[in-house]
């Protein structure tokens, strides 16, 4: 056996006994994640109808034929935008609750604490199909509460197009803030008191303590959260599925999920919804691969 | 901390206080609200001057619910997915994260970088070609269509995470378990796992989550034999668009919800320390 020559862990080589532990996974992610994402890319260059599925003709190559007709169709710049904005409207807002009141959390005695992460659990908790008729049912023009308490009779919130955006927004940054604000929390735990002791010595306020000291201490796990909330947000499609019906009225409220499977099951254009799918995964890609290179110039290790 | 919150004068204290109090019923009111309306009687619930309270609670949206054909087994099938692709991911992810962590050898960072990209897949987007896939496997309407594409998922986050908490059992401990004569097999799984089991629970939250939530793959691979459905499709059986039986959506939901509240009640304080340890990695 041979010992590792430097470093700070002393990683031992153990022949064919690491590969032996990783087989499992390798397996499981090489037949369910790698191998779908080539066919994926594959089906995405095919004419794929209803009757190639079903055998009735064979599959067609059409080159970069899907892209052509995706990228000629207005509604899908439209779904697009809508997508990209409507993404970066829930991470920013999820962001910014979940840091807020982690710093809250750190502020205040036990009893206050505990009954706000439990709440935060509780939306954390919640399953997607449920927090969306929650919210559907809280905000419903005859029998919901909060058209009550606002006073708005019985107006619809999820006839409009923008107010059913925010409706949405409402209920994604309700279950997803918990977790920004637990990892924030813990990682401000983790900080140790004397380099805030220190910071508060200086008379440094809280906000330029969260700007100066704990942001670039937690920036690890800002980057942690910040990716996560990204991928989650972008790809939103329970919420965005039940709550607007499938995707709004005439389709006003699509994001790029419900429509690659719009046009995939409901319309059967696998192809087409194949080649929505890979685009969304390249955006995916880009915005992370760039956000990391971004933070490794920055000095930052993985 | 102590020091910075000893800073904080009192009103100001008092003030986060009560704006933390505030924010959690704000929180917890759509939680509230679901689980009030599954024990309202019908004539409250379809009322336009909803009350918070209920003056005649009644259990008839839950005969509903549990009168519908197949509830239960749906519930069991959601319990059966989650349970498996829970256990799964964890042992699958622990002998990752080991064999990243604790050996040295060629590809190793390849494989932690491919294990970090494998997080931003859209999973949402792999539906088709997966649809094609179990399609061809014969596992369309079975419940392994749910659980291995799930396992799949969760499987690069919870190798991610693993990783702080294997490389936290100190050297020490392996080599002199080597000296005491113990079996790497040995090593694993009756010293490394019980200490890493902390770290599994916190992973173990989330790829129960994904598992227990999942909407679109039950909605895409189980089309014919709805025996092998899972709750959230049972809960839309209530839910129609035009025409919703709010009592038995609330109902539906709430017996939804309260396993997974239940489950992370239990490992609460687990899941706050495990993430702590996971990001200060």
């Amino acid at each position: 056996m041979r010992r590792a020559a430097s470093g700070t862990s002393p990683l031992v080589s153990g022949g064919w006994t690491p590969w032996l532990y990783l087989a499992p996974a390798l397996v499981v992610l090489g037949g369910l994640l790698v191998y779908p994402i080539y066919q994926l890319g594959l089906i995405s260059f095919f004419q794929y109808t209803q009757a190639q599925v079903s055998g009735g003709e064979p599959a067609t190559f059409e080159g970069f034929g899907n892209y052509a007709e995706l990228f000629g169709d207005p509604q899908f710049w439209q779904v697009l935008l809508a997508t990209v904005l409507f993404a970066a409207a829930c991470v920013v807002s999820t962001l910014a609750a979940g840091c807020a009141l982690a710093v809250l959390l750190t502020r205040v005695r036990a009893l206050p604490r505990l009954a706000l992460m439990l709440a935060a659990l509780g939306a954390w908790a919640t399953p997607a199909v449920t927090g969306s008729t929650v919210w559907l049912f809280l905000f419903d023009p005859d029998f919901g509460p909060v058209n009550r308490m606002l006073g708005l009779g019985d107006h619809s919130w999820t006839y409009g197009r923008l107010s059913a955006f925010f409706l949405v927004l409402l209920e994604v940054v309700w279950c997803s803030f918990p977790f920004v604000m637990v990892t924030v929390y813990a990682g401000i735990r983790a900080v140790p008191g004397e380099v805030l002791e220190a910071a508060s010595l200086d008379g440094a306020s809280q906000w330029r303590i969260w700007r100066s000291v704990l942001a670039p201490m937690l920036r690890p796990i800002l980057v942690v959260v910040t990716i996560q909330s990204v991928i989650w947000d972008f790809k939103v499609f329970t919420q965005i599925y039940v709550m607007t019906n499938g995707g709004g009225i005439a389709g006003q409220n699509l994001v790029l999920n419900v429509y690659a499977y719009q046009q995939a099951f409901a319309s059967s254009q696998y192809g087409l919804g194949s080649a929505i799918g890979v685009v969304m995964l390249l955006i995916l890609l880009a915005v992370t691969l760039g956000y990391l290179r971004l933070l490794r110039r920055q000095g930052e290790e993985l | 901390m102590s020091l910075l919150r000893a800073r904080v004068r009192r009103p100001g204290r008092l003030a986060a206080e009560a704006s933390a109090l505030l924010i959690a019923v704000v929180v917890a009111f759509p939680l509230y609200w679901m689980v009030l309306s599954a024990f309202k009687p019908a004539g409250e619930i379809e009322s336009s001057q909803p009350r918070p309270w209920t003056l005649a609670p009644s259990l008839d949206s839950f005969r509903r619910v549990f009168g519908q054909q197949e509830f239960g087994r749906y519930f069991l099938n959601s319990l059966l997915v989650a349970g498996c692709v829970v256990i799964a991911s964890a042992l699958i992810a622990f002998l990752a994260a080991t064999a990243v962590t604790r050996f040295r050898f060629r590809l190793r960072t390849t494989l932690l970088i491919m294990f970090l990209v494998a997080q931003m897949v859209p999973v949402e987007a792999l539906t088709i070609p997966l649809f094609f896939l179990m399609r061809d496997a014969g596992q369309l309407n079975t419940l392994g269509s749910l659980i291995l594409p799930h396992i799949a998922f969760s499987l690069p986050f919870a190798i991610w995470m693993l990783r702080g908490f294997v490389k936290a059992v100190p050297e020490a401990l392996e080599e002199a378990a080597y000296i005491d004569g113990a079996s790497r097999a040995r090593f694993l799984w009756q010293i490394l796992f019980p200490l890493v089991l902390p770290g599994l629970v916190a992973t173990s939250v989330f790829s129960f989550i994904s598992a227990w939530n999942d909407f679109l793959f039950a909605k895409s691979f189980i089309i014919s034999d709805t025996s092998q459905s899972t709750l959230p499709m049972a809960l839309l059986v209530f839910y129609k668009p035009d025409d919703p039986d709010w009592g038995g959506v609330m109902a539906a939901s709430t017996v939804m919800t309260i396993p997974v509240l239940v489950f992370f009640v239990l490992v609460q304080r687990r899941l706050v320390s495990g993430l702590g340890g996971a990001v200060k990695d």
